[in-house]
């Protein structure tokens, strides 16, 4: 199959993601688009890395997983401390400082 | 028949793995990024191991040593040529050792510094229950008004992560402008960002404000970075690999040897224009330019104040030294696509920043939006595309650092019975009240506004030079009629200061440890040297201006 399909796709789902992150009001769901973000890009890198034959593009793309872990560990943290106090994750209640 | 030769029915011995070849890793070269680590690593063990009495001066000891130790570092490089003559790339190509990167890392390590001091500063908030606290939570993850946050409180506790959070945002920021590949560079920005998403939640007063202004930060940041990754994906795409040099010469279209995948994929310009625009939009959002600036405002005024002015100097100085890189040495090729679009975005920026700042009626706010202004104002030095354009961006971003860290010192100062006083109508007649604060802060803002004698001043004319003769004439009005705007703002607070009765329930200046005096002090001596003699440094930055590649 040609990789070129997987670009496609790879843009198809990064752009439902910012699309998500842009339409969701829930802090969890904005955060899950991200991941699905960070997934697509996973994706276009293994088919580039396919397609030129080389294996940089994999390498970044277990790097990306790291990151993507580390991110939601500190993602998580700040979103469930912002729940507690609120009881609430929307991120238009968390309005505190709008002009 | 031999348990081998049953073996060898159905199993084929692999082929002797070839020897692996070890990376050659320039460790002496790369030290004041290690110091800085192994500092934050020994950090996380001291909040292990050390008993929670003694855990604030180890950790305030251990931060002031690594970010000195890290500092001499790289002025030993930079005295041993490593900026000029003996400038390459170290660690398989993933790390530049040049003049730039050598320069920012050493003002980037100077302003952490003096930051650090701010975080340390004890004195300021009134003692709890006999116990001496910072700026910052008692328990981080204790509910804002509960039970266990009074507990935490009362039993003095604080949070000393911040120091060994500070020191691995720094290390991060230490790489991030020194990066060669894509790759090293996206994982500087998350080393950098995440400490800082977390140190924007620790505020001690204050805190539903602190934690949203993390949330806000921590969801925008992570947006761009997605963004950043999508454009590394896409130039990787372009170009078959990952090194700055092998993508410019890409880019150039000098590549020696072409094989079929890249054939296809370099004639591809859609891959090599979006993937350029998502990287800059990645590098953009952290500069905190028009577009991207959303973040700013809300991020710098919910933060705890000490936190606010590390992050505002510190990642403007990566950011930009990271942006300048991309610019200068992979993408001079696309120079012509990419100027109208940062002039368009330096336009927008410094207008924008300055315009809306005006109507500020918070103090942090006031400078959050005066920070998205000068990064209009660096841009510009940017856009010029000389070696003076890289010098006088250098210079600036020394000038500004420490401007920014004295300023935001200067806000923990002013307080009243909630904390800190923010709002700009409590600053009515500090100048009456303590006159040398309100000296210092008018300095600060001077500075700000770009008045002679003062640091603002050299690096706006540096910048401004830089960008007229790079052929950006109408730039450099735009920039000094917003240059003007934001004069009258800072203006207007140092009338506000000096010249109106102070109320009688307003704030008072707390009296801060020699810790905050020396930051202050530090600002306004820089201030002022680079504003009366900057030759000296603008020398520096000279000489430091040349990337490698």
């Amino acid at each position: 199959m040609n990789p070129v399909n997987y670009l496609y796709l790879a843009a198809l789902l990064f752009t439902i993601g910012a699309a998500g992150v842009l339409i969701r009001r829930n802090a969890i769901v904005v955060f899950m688009c991200i991941e699905l973000m960070l997934n697509a890009c996973n994706l276009a890198l293994v088919a580039f890395s396919r397609m030129h034959g080389n294996l940089d593009g994999q390498i970044i793309a277990f790097f990306t997983m790291v990151v993507a872990a580390a991110e939601v560990v500190v993602g998580l943290a700040i979103i469930v401390s912002l729940f507690r106090s609120r009881h609430s994750a929307s991120v238009d209640d968390a309005s505190l400082m709008k002009l | 028949m031999s348990t081998t030769a049953v073996h060898s029915l159905w199993t084929t011995a692999a082929e002797p793995l070839d020897k692996i070849p070890a990376p050659h890793i320039e460790y002496a070269q790369l030290a004041p990024t290690l110091i800085v680590v192994g500092a934050a690593i020994l950090g996380v063990l001291v909040e292990a191991f050390v008993p929670r009495k003694s855990r604030h001066y180890t950790q305030v000891f251990l931060a002031v040593v690594a970010l000195t130790a890290a500092f001499a570092a790289v002025v030993g490089l930079a005295v041993g040529g490593y900026g000029t003559t003996k400038a390459h790339i170290a660690a398989m190509g993933a790390i530049a050792v040049d003049g730039p990167a050598l320069f920012l890392q050493g003002t980037i390590l100077l302003a952490s510094l003096v930051a650090v001091f701010t975080f340390a500063e004890r004195r300021l908030d009134p003692a709890a229950h006999g116990k001496r606290v910072d700026s910052f939570a008692a328990q981080a993850a204790s509910v804002p008004g509960s039970d266990s946050e009074k507990a935490a409180v009362k039993a003095g506790f604080t949070t000393t992560e911040v120091f060994p959070l500070a020191l691995f945002a720094v290390a991060g920021m230490l790489v991030f402008p020194a990066a060669n590949d894509l790759l090293t560079l996206f994982i500087a920005l998350e080393v950098f960002s995440l400490p800082l998403y977390l140190l924007c939640a620790l505020a001690r007063r204050k805190r539903l404000m602190s934690q949203e202004a993390a949330v806000k930060y921590f969801l925008l940041g992570a947006f761009s970075s997605a963004f950043l990754l999508f454009g590394i994906a896409l130039l990787y795409g372009y170009a078959g690999s990952v090194s700055y040099a092998r993508i410019a010469d890409v880019v150039d279209g000098t590549v020696q040897t072409i094989d079929p995948a890249l054939a296809g994929t370099m004639g591809n310009d859609a891959l090599l224009l979006i993937g350029g625009a998502l990287i800059l939009t990645g590098m953009l959002f952290k500069v905190g330019a028009v577009p991207f600036h959303m973040w700013t405002p809300d991020v710098y005024q919910g933060a705890p104040t000490p936190i606010t002015g590390f992050m505002a100097a510190a990642t403007k100085v990566a950011a930009f030294g990271a942006l300048l890189r991309l610019l200068y040495v992979v993408l001079p090729g696309l120079r012509w696509d990419w100027r109208p679009v940062m002039w368009a975005i330096a336009i927008v920026t410094m207008l924008g920043g300055a315009i809306v700042a005006i109507t500020q009626t918070d103090i942090k706010r006031l400078l959050a939006y005066s920070s998205i202004a000068h990064a209009g104002f660096i841009l510009a030095g940017v856009i010029a595309v000389t070696p003076d354009g890289v010098s006088s961006v250098l210079f600036y971003l020394l000038a500004y650092s420490f401007v920014t860290i004295g300023a935001f010192a200067v806000v923990t100062l002013v307080r009243d019975a909630g904390g800190e006083a923010t709002h700009l109508s409590k600053w009515a007649g500090l100048g009456r009240r303590s006159p040398l604060v309100a000296a210092v802060f008018a300095v600060f803002l001077l500075a700000f506004a770009g008045i002679p004698l003062t640091s603002g001043f050299s690096g706006k004319f540096a910048v401004f030079r830089a960008a007229a003769e790079g052929g950006a004439g109408a730039l450099v009005v735009v920039g000094v009629i917003s240059s003007a705007i934001a004069a009258f703002f800072y203006i207007r607070v140092i009338v506000l200061m000096f010249f109106s009765e102070p109320k009688p329930e307003g704030p008072t200046v707390a009296v801060p440890s020699p810790l905050t005096t020396t930051t202050i002090a530090v600002g306004v001596a820089v201030t002022l040297v680079l504003g009366v003699a900057p030759q000296y440094f603008l020398d520096l930055a000279g000489q430091a201006s040349v990337f490698v590649r």
